[in-house]
Formats: structure tokens, sequence, C-alpha cells
């Protein structure tokens, strides 16, 4: 402490204001919208709530949750995410585990194969011509099969691979087993960190994608809760952009579209907004071996 | 004389095939690892690449990419006729360059400067907290950002309160506001997940260079200008070229989100134009043609900002 001189501590006192401001900045939008999300709908109207519920209620979740198809479009969005990322992270990861190898023969031309994907791509129009064509359209796995993998995060396995003690297949393959076998068997155990790294970035896609709902699927029964919202927000704003009036005050009811539409934000939400933190190391490593390596 | 040396070559070449063959046979079940992911490229990637010939063509529902009449360079004519074209391209360009401009440097300074509190819990706490907004969709974003610039809103309540507005705006609706909330709730979402790996090359620099330089008399502002900031000028270089070359990929899903009928002659970009043109009004071809006419210029951006890059500093991704 002593150590510390007069210039230091004026830096680190501004820097901690600031820093603080920051991250007030970050929260307070999500406080308010937590805090609205259970406050009494008519109540809300009323205006003054800033800080914490005034009149607290449920009220709107309950709507929520009976909301007809909304079940359907968290059992999609859930099913989607779950298959989603077990698939992706095994194919990319067996794929990557193949390309690890440097004595693998053709390996450059694979490699040179990947790395154009990472630059040139279609465009969403041929795109989507294709899903169409391969019969995708309106289709449960035009979520899983179009993200089956990617070559990033190939990259990014890869590179943990290389770092894998070697004698540890050796040894098996002397004891008889074969590639797929290592792979499965010892590496993939091995590989638990790179395996959440890539697992959250590909869950947070799956949770957070609307688009994929909205360009290929019109049946509403495989909409998954993030293209429902869209639908309702996207709705609802236009209704509220066009007619200048204030939010009506003859709408006093337990719930409005506004609190519905607060609550189902909460609810889609709270469930990735609970686990990053708890992968935060994982994937601070797990950005740094995409990104700097190479 | 030539002869005995081509055989030579050729017997060399047939040798070499068969080491590869037993190579290959020997690595079986590698390649079977490998192939079924060049295969999904094959088709997921080079399939649509291959696609983008029907922006020379005439395609209607009906035919294949290869059946379809071409028309030559009829559909950029087009689009540079277009009404929209001045309109999609200025809001393009100056959306996504204010992004670049203001929206680049700031994780290096919230990097720099997170990296310097004195209270290592702080320091973690403020680091999580940065990180939640990335883990937000769109859709949810969008949804508070509607509801916070409503007529209702917190926005016009707090202005209304200081005394800097007397009436009430509804901010989404007026197109000189769209800019500036795309741009701020680009930042708002991604700041502190864009710092992550400037804290990782602020971490790797070595200790002893900031410890020389406290006995040379620097002061904090001296050590993050002559130490900090040129260790790290490797990263930041890279990361401006992936930046430029990803200046015109306006964030589809946010202005999606944020866009309405109100707003669209400061909020229509080419991804969204693309979008309505080929999927609403299904005029495939010429979505495809411009979609294409972005990737081009955004290739040109790539190269030119790696050789700029390489020429001024020796560092270049390619």
């Amino acid at each position: 402490m002593s150590m510390r001189s007069k210039g230091e501590k004026t830096f680190d006192i501004i820097n901690t204001v600031i820093m603080v401001l920051f991250c007030f900045i970050i929260i307070y939008p999500v406080w308010y919208t937590l805090v609205l999300s259970f406050n009494d709908a008519s109540d809300t109207m009323l205006g003054g709530i800033y800080w914490w519920p005034r009149k607290f209620s449920i009220e709107s979740y309950i709507t929520v949750i009976k909301t007809p198809g909304i079940f359907k479009a968290f059992g999609i969005t859930i099913s989607r995410t779950v298959i989603g990322v077990i698939t992706h992270v095994f194919f990319t990861a067996m794929v990557a585990y193949g390309l690890s190898k440097r004595e693998l023969a053709g390996r450059k031309i694979y490699l040179t194969i990947g790395i154009i994907t990472m630059f040139f791509n279609g465009g969403l129009i041929p795109t989507f011509l294709l899903i169409k064509k391969i019969g995708l359209l309106d289709n449960f796995l035009v979520y899983i099969i179009p993200t089956l993998f990617s070559f990033f995060d190939l990259i990014i396995f890869q590179s943990f691979f290389r770092e894998l003690p070697q004698s540890l297949e050796e040894s098996a393959y002397i004891d008889g087993a074969n590639d797929f076998q290592i792979f499965i068997k010892i590496v993939l155990p091995l590989s638990m960190p790179v395996i959440a790294t890539i697992a959250l970035f590909n869950g947070v896609f799956h949770w957070n994608d609307f688009f994929t709902g909205v360009i290929y699927i019109n049946n509403p029964d495989l909409q998954p809760i993030q293209t429902f919202l869209y639908k309702v927000i996207a709705q609802s704003s236009s209704n509220q952009m066009m007619d200048a009036m204030p939010a009506t005050l003859t709408n006093v009811a337990k719930t409005t579209s506004e609190s519905i539409k607060l609550a189902t934000m909460v609810l889609t939400t709270f469930p990735i907004v609970t686990v990053y933190p708890f992968l935060q190391k994982y994937f601070v490593k797990g950005m740094l071996l995409g990104a700097v390596k190479e | 004389m030539e002869q005995p040396g081509s055989l030579k070559r050729k017997e060399n070449f047939n040798e070499k095939l068969k080491k590869t063959w037993k190579l290959i046979k020997r690595q079986k079940y590698l390649h079977l690892m490998v192939i079924p992911g060049i295969i999904w490229m094959i088709i997921f990637n080079y399939i649509p690449m291959y696609g983008i010939i029907i922006a020379f063509k005439n395609y209607t529902i009906i035919d294949t990419f290869n059946s379809a009449p071409w028309v030559g360079l009829e559909n950029f004519k087009e689009f540079f006729m277009d009404d929209n074209f001045f309109l999609v391209m200025k809001n393009t360009l100056g959306i996504s360059v204010l992004k670049l401009i203001i929206g680049f440097p700031l994780p290096i300074a919230f990097a720099i400067m997170l990296n310097e509190l004195y209270n290592s819990k702080l320091k973690k706490y403020v680091q999580t907290i940065s990180y939640l907004p990335h883990f937000f969709s769109w859709v949810v974003l969008g949804g508070i950002m509607i509801n916070w610039l409503s007529q209702t809103g917190l926005m016009n309540k707090v202005l209304m309160g200081v005394g800097i507005i007397q009436e009430p705006i509804v901010f989404l609706a007026h197109p000189k506001y769209f800019w500036g909330i795309s741009i701020i709730s680009d930042i708002w979402k991604e700041l502190g997940w864009n710092a992550i790996i400037y804290l990782a090359a602020i971490a790797g620099i070595n200790p002893t260079l900031y410890e020389a330089a406290k006995i040379d008399g620097a002061g904090k502002m001296a050590q993050i200008w002559h130490i900090t900031l040129p260790s790290i000028k490797g990263t930041i270089t890279i990361l401006f070229i992936l930046a430029v070359s990803g200046i015109l990929n306006t964030n589809f899903e946010q202005m999606l989100v944020l866009q309405n009928p109100l707003n669209l002659s400061a909020s229509e970009v080419i991804d969204t134009f693309v979008y309505k043109m080929g999927l609403q009004s299904l005029r495939f071809s010429y979505a495809t043609a411009v979609g294409l006419f972005k990737s081009v210029i955004a290739f040109i951006l790539l190269v030119s900002a790696n050789y700029t890059s390489k020429k001024i500093n020796g560092k270049a991704l390619f």
C-alpha cells in the first residue's frame, strides 16, 4: 500500500468510479426490465417505478405460461439447443481430431478447403435455395444440420488437441485401439475445457437465434421461442409506433401486451444468464485459443 | 537425353503415389473422420458459393442454378439504377463506419482500464458483468430498447425530468435517431465481450517492463502509453483488419429488430434489402446480385486493410 504514489491513487479512484459507472449502465436496463416484469401491469402504467416492484405480481408470468404455443416454442428451443450442441461439438471435434494429425496425407488440401469457407460464402439467397432444395424448409433438422460444423471452432479444437500428451495415444495404439476409438475414449474425455467453451458458444447461438425460424420455418409448431418473441415484439412495436397515443388507460388489466412481452423476455434470457458465470473461466481460455494462435 | 530423366521422374511419381496410398490406408480411420466434414463444407459452403452465378442469370423458382438463362450484368445495372441504391449504401456505410470508428477503440480502452483496477475482487465483478449483454439475443435487447425508447419509456422520463426535452419523443419513429441507437446498442451489447482478447494479450505482458518503467519514474499514463499499448499492437492490428473486412456486415438481426416502417429511410441496409428483395419479393437473382456486390466490396476492403497494415507495421493476416 505504502508503495503507491499519490498519482497512482488518484488514477485508481477515477478508474474505479468509471468502472462502477460502467457496470451500472450495463446492469440497470436489465434490472429495470426485471422490475417491470414483476410489477402489476396496471400499476406500471402509472409510472414512477425505477428500482423495485411497487405492486409485486407474477400475473404476467402466469399469462405467458398459459399463452398457447409458448410451451411448444420453448420445447423447440430446448431440443434444438441440446441436440444442436451435442451434434455440433461431436462432429466438429471429430473432424478437428483427424485434421490435427500433421502426418495426415492430404492435410493441406483439406485445410485449404476449410480456410476458404472462412472468407467466402454464398450469401443469403443461394443458401436459402440450397436449404429449400434439400428439403429442410419447415423441417426441425434445419436447426441442426446446417450448423453441424464450423471451421472456426475446428481451429480452436485443433490447437487444444495438439497440446494433449502424445504418449497416451501411443500406448492406446499399442493396445490395438484405432484412431476413432482413441478419439472417443481418450481424447474427448481429456478435452472438457475446450468442449465447454465450444458448447457455450454454440449453445448461446442456438438459444438466441431467431433468424433461422423467421426465414426457414412457416409452421408455428416448429418455431423457437426467440422467433415467437420476435413476432410479438415486431407486431406490437409497429402498432405502438403507428398510434402516437400514450398507453391508454382503458386497458387497465392485470396484464398488458407490454408486461407479457417483458415477462417473456426475462423467461427466455434467464437460463443462459444463470449459466455463463460458471463457464466464464472456460470461455476466456477458449477465446484465447481461437483468436491469438497462428 | 531426356528419356531416362522423365522415366525416373515417372517412377518416382508412381512410388510416391504408392507410398501415399499406403499412408492413407494406414490412416483410414483419420480420413473417415475428416471426410464427413469436407462433404459438409462442400454441400453447405461450396454449393451456395457456386449458386452465386444466379446473380448473372434470371432465376425463377422452377429453375436450378444451371438451367436459368444468362442475363449478364442486368441485375447489377438494375441495382445501381434503383432509387434505393444511394439510400441503402449510405445507411450501410454510415452505420458500419461509425460502428468501427467508435466501437473499435472502446474495448481496448476498457481492457486497459479494467486491467489497471487495483481492487482485484471488483475487477472480477466488472469483468463478469461486462459479458452479460453478450448473452442476450437481439430480440430481447430490441424489446428492451423499444420499451426504453417509447413514448412513456424511461429515456423520455429522464430527459424530461432533467429538462433537456419538453415533449416526449418516440425515438424509434424518427430516422434521425436510428444510427445513434443502433451504434450505442451494439457497443452496449459487445463491449465487454470484445475486450476479452485484449485482456488476454495484456495479461501476457512481462511485468518486469512495468517495474523498470516505474523505477524510471513513469506514471500510470506513461506506462499505458509506452508499455501496454505497444505490447498489444499486434493483437490490435489483426482485429482491426478483421473488423474492416466485416465492415459491411451491419448486424442483420439487430437491424431487423429495431427497424420499423417509420425509420426505414435510416435503417434500410444491404442485408435487410437483400432479405426483402429475395425472400419477401422472391426476386432471387436481383437479391443475389446485391449480396454479391456487398461481398466484393468487403473483399477489396479486407485485402487493402491487410496490405496497408503489412506496409505500416509488418503485421498482417496473410
